[in-house]
């Protein structure tokens, strides 16, 4: 197999979870209530520990310890989709981009748990288990705010508009989708879109909300370490205090 | 967690209106017999008022205490240590989301506790009024406020409330975690490189007083609670939680070569008891009533995020658009 190939793909899903992971965990002491605290830091934690399960797939491989690789890095080695990166904002935004976001997550995995490459079947079955309960509750928000009433149907519409070219910009193809396909390791972003479209239109298509067009045109970058201002910000403050001594025990 | 309730601001108000006197001896014989109280029990007002005052001030001591080690979380060094972090910090809200509900047993909603903390009217633990500058004072809290919230929540858990003491046993197993999260990242400091050394000092020096503030003034000159000791509402005294705090917690401390800032503390062997400095009793009082380092950056951080999420909960309890079955 193509470790070369096996090593980008896992490099960009172990980012887009960190990343998304640590956005997440922002949350925490600042939900809209008390129970969104502690259910964005529930899949901060999923998520937070997956992409460590991923890291360590690739330091199976031959990459660095996971520790070294997350939080040593600099902002153009990192391979996330910039939708990841971006701040939280208000709630609306945050759930938004939960909602496309963990949609193709879960598409994803699904897909990945038939991979060839056996190691990351294995853990992509473990993962879509988890994924299951964050497109859940997304889905029941989505659903929720997206039906209540004026100002929630138009700042949810406001956050979808704004996140739409961001969100297509996940699927940004790497430079060795063809590699990957011929090889099952991995189905390809092409497919997995298409079935995100159709699962995020079943759900919009419940509320009041209207779908940006599939074909505005995508932001893309992240996968090959373009990157906004805001993930070189998000890697300093993670990094802070592992960086005193990078070398000791914390 | 962090402290029992009974210590944030003195009880004042210790007069018993007049209740029916068979009804308050049925009540306190059912107490003096271990029975608990529950929500639909006839309780005395004084003991309901205490109780909801207390478990409230309870409750939010959990979410404030979440704001200071939560800052840290972003910048927890290492998988490791963000993964446990963030799993502490997530247990302290779910125990205010414990703490509201149990309250709301004794007839106060959750919205008007948490708008009280908002006004300025309902406080909660000083300790939290304090900066954590550095990954060690983080730490710090992880460890021994932690520790000294066990001290006090163990006690009130025998207490004669059925909700809050049931919400106080689940809290108490998940607090038995954060401490050792806590003590084993003070470990890794305290026995680590010069600089990482250097931290954990400073972060001890800076959180000694607070700690010693943490359990409330001496008994000798605090407000008398008799009738809240008969009534099993407050478990044991400051001193009391304050000397099993020192008695478990100084050497281990000691034990990690840290130096505790106070050249008086020792326990006495005729007494069995801890000799200290006495902290500055002024200063607590000042932080208690506003005037310490965070009171209101905490509170404008909480403010904050309610404005902020209002929308989110009107939309919950008002949805004004009924469900329209798109065409499409
Ligand atoms: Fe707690
Ligand atoms: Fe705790």
């Amino acid at each position: 197999m193509n470790t070369d190939a096996i090593k980008e793909l896992l490099y960009k899903i172990a980012d887009d979870q960190l990343i998304i992971g640590h956005r997440n965990s922002e949350w925490t002491g600042m939900g809209p209530i008390l129970e969104e605290d502690i259910a964005f830091s529930s899949m901060a934690q999923d998520k937070i520990g997956q992409s460590y399960a991923l890291y360590q797939l690739l330091h199976d491989l031959g990459e660095d310890e996971p520790d070294q690789v997350a939080f040593m890095r600099k902002a153009n080695q990192f391979k996330n989709s910039q939708l990841t990166e971006l701040p939280n904002g208000e709630y609306d935004y945050s759930l938004l981009r939960h909602f496309l976001f963990d949609t193709a997550e879960s598409i994803r995995f699904e897909f990945l748990a038939q991979s060839a490459y056996s190691p990351l079947a294995l853990l992509a079955k473990k993962i879509q288990g988890e994924l299951r309960y964050h497109t859940m509750h997304a889905n029941t928000w989505i659903k929720q705010l997206g039906n209540a009433n004026q100002e929630s149907i138009l700042r949810l519409q406001a956050s979808l508009d704004q996140l739409f070219p961001f969100a297509l910009g996940i699927f940004e193809p790497s430079p060795f989708e063809n590699v990957l396909i011929e090889e099952k390791i991995f189905v390809g972003e092409k497919v997995i879109m298409q079935k995100w479209q159709e699962q995020i239109a079943k759900i919009l298509n419940a509320t009041e909300l209207l779908i940006p067009s599939f074909s505005e045109p995508a932001i893309y970058g992240g996968r090959f370490g373009h990157h906004t201002e805001h993930l070189t910000l998000l890697l300093e403050e993670m990094s802070e205090v592992f960086r005193i001594d990078p070398t000791a025990e914390w | 967690m962090y402290g029992g309730g009974n210590t944030f601001d003195p009880i004042t108000d210790t007069k018993q209106a007049t209740e029916d006197p068979q009804k308050l001896q049925e009540f306190e014989a059912r107490i003096e017999r271990g029975e608990k109280i529950e929500p639909s029990d006839w309780m005395p007002d004084l003991y309901r008022k205490q109780l909801i005052r207390m478990i409230e001030q309870h409750a939010h001591s959990e979410i404030i205490g979440a704001l200071p080690e939560g800052t840290w979380i972003t910048r927890a060094p290492g998988f490791k240590r963000k993964l446990a972090l963030m799993a502490k910090v997530q247990d302290e809200v779910g125990h205010a989301q414990l703490l509201y509900a149990a309250a709301e047993t004794l007839g106060k909603s959750r919205e008007q506790m948490i708008d009280d903390l908002l006004e300025g009217k309902s406080k909660y633990s000083n300790i939290f009024n304090y900066p954590a500058f550095t990954w060690a004072d983080a730490c710090f809290i992880s460890w021994l406020v932690d520790a000294g919230a066990i001290v006090n929540q163990l006690a009130n858990s025998k207490g004669s409330y059925g909700p809050y003491c049931r919400a106080l046993e689940r809290i108490c197993v998940e607090e038995s975690f954060h401490l050792k999260y806590g003590h084993h990242c003070v470990i890794h400091l305290a026995t680590g490189t010069d600089i990482q050394r250097k931290m954990m000092q400073e972060a001890l020096n800076r959180w000694w007083e607070p700690m010693m503030h943490f359990f409330g003034p001496p008994d000798k000159v605090s407000v008398h609670t008799e009738v809240l000791m008969k009534w099993k509402v407050k478990m044991s005294s400051n001193d009391q939680c304050r000397n099993q705090f020192l008695d478990m917690y100084v050497p281990k401390i000691l034990e990690l070569g840290l130096t505790i800032p106070d050249p008086l503390l020792r326990k006495n062997p005729e007494t069995e008891q801890w000799e200290y400095t006495e902290p500055d009793w002024e200063v607590f009082k000042k932080v208690i009533n506003g005037d310490g380092p965070c009171n209101e950056e905490r509170l404008a951080v909480r403010r904050v995020a309610e404005a902020r999420g209002k929308w989110v909960r009107q939309a919950l309890l008002k949805p004004k658009t009924e469900y329209v079955t798109p065409l499409a």
